[in-house]
């Protein structure tokens, strides 16, 4: 894991990414604290007010501070995204393990059928299960790690493949271990490098899928400092206050640039042969 | 490319396009159990209820009401809007004709635009061209449509006052005014799918660049264009059609973003104000349409691929 670590940190990517990710990691869990002002105290007097001494960000249209909603606004957003991406990597990977540890009839059925969902867009997939569910951010998170499940479970399903075929597991089935053991306790953990690494963009991925939703009012609804929602509120004022929409569309792209770069560079410090 | 390829492909696409249509069915009117709350609010008395669910055949096995409305889709009978009355499928067919004109054109914006950009970046490996060009794919691949979208408009629209920020004018009444009214929406699309074609391209190139046959050329005296582009670009292209094509299938989801922001009146427009109005007819045909198109485009890909890549044999 250090070994990893050292080469991570080699590469410029991988520094680069650390680096963002470990700021923004820093947000999400002290933002509240960081921030100055209560991110919902409405000011009415202090209404578009451009970025300066006292508000550091700038004010919104009721005159929050930008600041701190965009502080606050980084657990709505990134852990909301992070929880939806785990969700979707454990169930697509416990379905990309165990197609490989079937094999034959079942997996190609199963592949085929994988296959078949992700001729549905992400996005369009997450709106379907939202409109259902009803708008609310929980409701988009579901939405999400739905749309991602077959996704990972190819890419496990191919890393499980090449481990199901070496001695250990046949070793266990051997043995007389049942399948439960043999997916979890065998296959999984020798197939979780890919996994990392594919699940790591996917967080950028599902940052931004995540404030779309709520950008098109169905995930994190108001007053929620959610980014994607933040956007929204303020394209009507864009024309006069262009720092109101700027503050989170950055927050965003540092953010997904981020988990980008660390997905690269995770890339690169786990297969050092290439 | 065998007849038993072309069976099986085809006939993996039938499966592909009856497990949409499943979920689809599944997610928008079995899912919530009561399609009939959904038309009637939660205000409605429970006999009203009882009576719609009786109307629409709520009644029945989720199977028996899934077999129904495949047999009316698969006729091309897709209902009426609960919304205006309107029959579905024309609705849908008119929107997804401006939609694909957003896409094609945003299309051929970015390959005008990658395939020189990438080809420049890979001959120019690890110079200031490169490293800017890396950057800046970076941030293209990282921002989601509707950031870049605010940040086009905020731009062009409103500090530089080139074009106009939102609208749609059909292409047919007044081409000029038309195309310009979709020049940021376009842009918006291809800015994305510039950064990350144009990034495919350079790896491919780099890779080309390097293998036995480029150097064979280079040392059989050829010119370093005739290097370039003849011997490395057609090695590089081939798996670049291949992301082009998956690419299509992000066109058609981003595409939804981006014609709200813009109000284009197209299929994404139209899913998401179905979406808001829960107009269960109009989703369902939206999302069996958009999915089917993208299916299509992936076995078109894919047939290409195998015409043009004469080493490839499929069984």
């Amino acid at each position: 894991m250090a070994e990893v670590l050292r080469r991570l940190v080699r590469t410029p990517q991988g520094a680069i990414g650390l680096a963002i990710i470990a700021l923004v990691l820093i947000a999400v869990l002290f933002g509240p604290w960081l921030a100055p002002r209560d991110p919902f105290a409405i000011s009415p007097l202090q209404r578009y007010r451009p970025p300066g001494p006292v508000n550091f960000l700038g004010t919104d249209h009721l005159g929050r501070d930008l600041l701190s909603r965009v502080l606050h606004g980084a657990s709505a957003t990134v852990a909301m995204a992070i929880i939806a991406t785990l969700a979707g990597t454990l169930a697509g990977s416990l379905i990309g393990t165990g197609s490989a540890y079937l094999g034959g009839r079942v997996d190609e059925l199963m592949m085929r059928t994988v296959d078949a969902v992700m001729a549905i867009p992400s996005l369009l997939m997450s709106l379907l299960v939202v409109s259902m569910l009803g708008r609310s951010a929980t409701n988009a998170v579901i939405a999400i790690a739905i749309a991602f499940t077959p996704g990972m479970a190819r890419i496990s399903r191919s890393v499980a493949l090449a481990v199901r075929k070496q001695d250990y597991v046949s070793a266990a089935i051997a043995r007389g271990e049942g399948a439960g053991f043999v997916i979890l306790r065998e296959m999984l953990p020798n197939a979780l490098a890919p996994i990392i690494v594919e699940m790591t963009i996917r967080f950028a991925f599902s940052v931004m899928l995540f404030s779309t939703l709520s950008f098109l009012g169905l995930g994190a609804q108001p007053p929620t400092p959610e980014w994607g929602l933040m956007v929204s509120e303020a394209r009507r004022f864009m024309h006069l206050s262009s720092w109101m929409i700027l503050w989170p569309c950055i927050s965003i792209a540092l953010v997904a640039v981020g988990f980008n770069l660390l997905g690269d560079g995770l890339r690169d410090a786990l297969n050092p042969r290439t | 490319m065998s007849a038993s390829y072309l069976a099986r492909r085809l006939l993996a696409m039938v499966y592909t396009l009856l497990v949409v249509s499943i979920i689809v069915f599944g997610v928008t009117q079995i899912l919530p159990a009561d399609a009939a709350t959904v038309i009637m609010g939660e205000n409605a008395t429970p006999e009203q209820l009882a009576a719609l669910r009786d109307r629409l055949g709520l009644n029945d096995l989720g199977v028996v009401q899934y077999l129904r409305w495949l047999s009316g889709v698969l006729t091309g009978e897709f209902g009426a809007s609960m919304r205006t009355g309107q029959p579905v499928l024309p609705t849908i067919l008119e929107a997804l004709s401006r939609s694909l004109t957003l896409a094609a054109l945003s299309i051929a914006l970015m390959l005008v635009v990658a395939l020189p950009l990438g080809i420049l970046a890979a001959t120019k490996r690890g110079g200031p061209v490169d490293v800017l060009f890396g950057l800046v794919s970076y941030v293209g691949v990282s921002l989601p449509e509707f950031v870049t979208a605010t940040l086009v408009i905020l731009l062009l629209a409103d500090w530089l006052q080139l074009l106009p920020a939102t609208g749609y004018v059909p292409l047919t009444d007044n081409l000029w005014v038309g195309l310009r009214h979709l020049a940021l929406p376009v842009l918006t699309i291809s800015i994305i799918l510039i950064a990350h074609v144009s990034r495919m391209v350079r790896s491919e190139m780099v890779d080309a660049l390097h293998s036995d046959y480029v150097r064979a050329a280079r040392l059989k005296g050829l010119s370093e264009n005739r290097v370039v582009y003849v011997h490395a670009l057609r090695n590089a292209l081939l798996p670049t059609i291949t992301i082009v094509a998956l690419d299509v299938g992000y066109v058609l989801g981003g595409i939804i973003v981006v014609e709200e922001i813009f109000a284009i009146p197209g299929l994404g427009r139209q899913l998401i104000v179905s979406i808001q109005a829960r107009d269960l007819p109009m989703i369902q045909a939206g999302a069996v349409v958009l999915a089917s198109t993208y299916a299509v485009m992936n076995l078109v890909a894919d047939f290409g691929y195998a015409l043009l890549d004469k080493r490839i044999q499929y069984g």
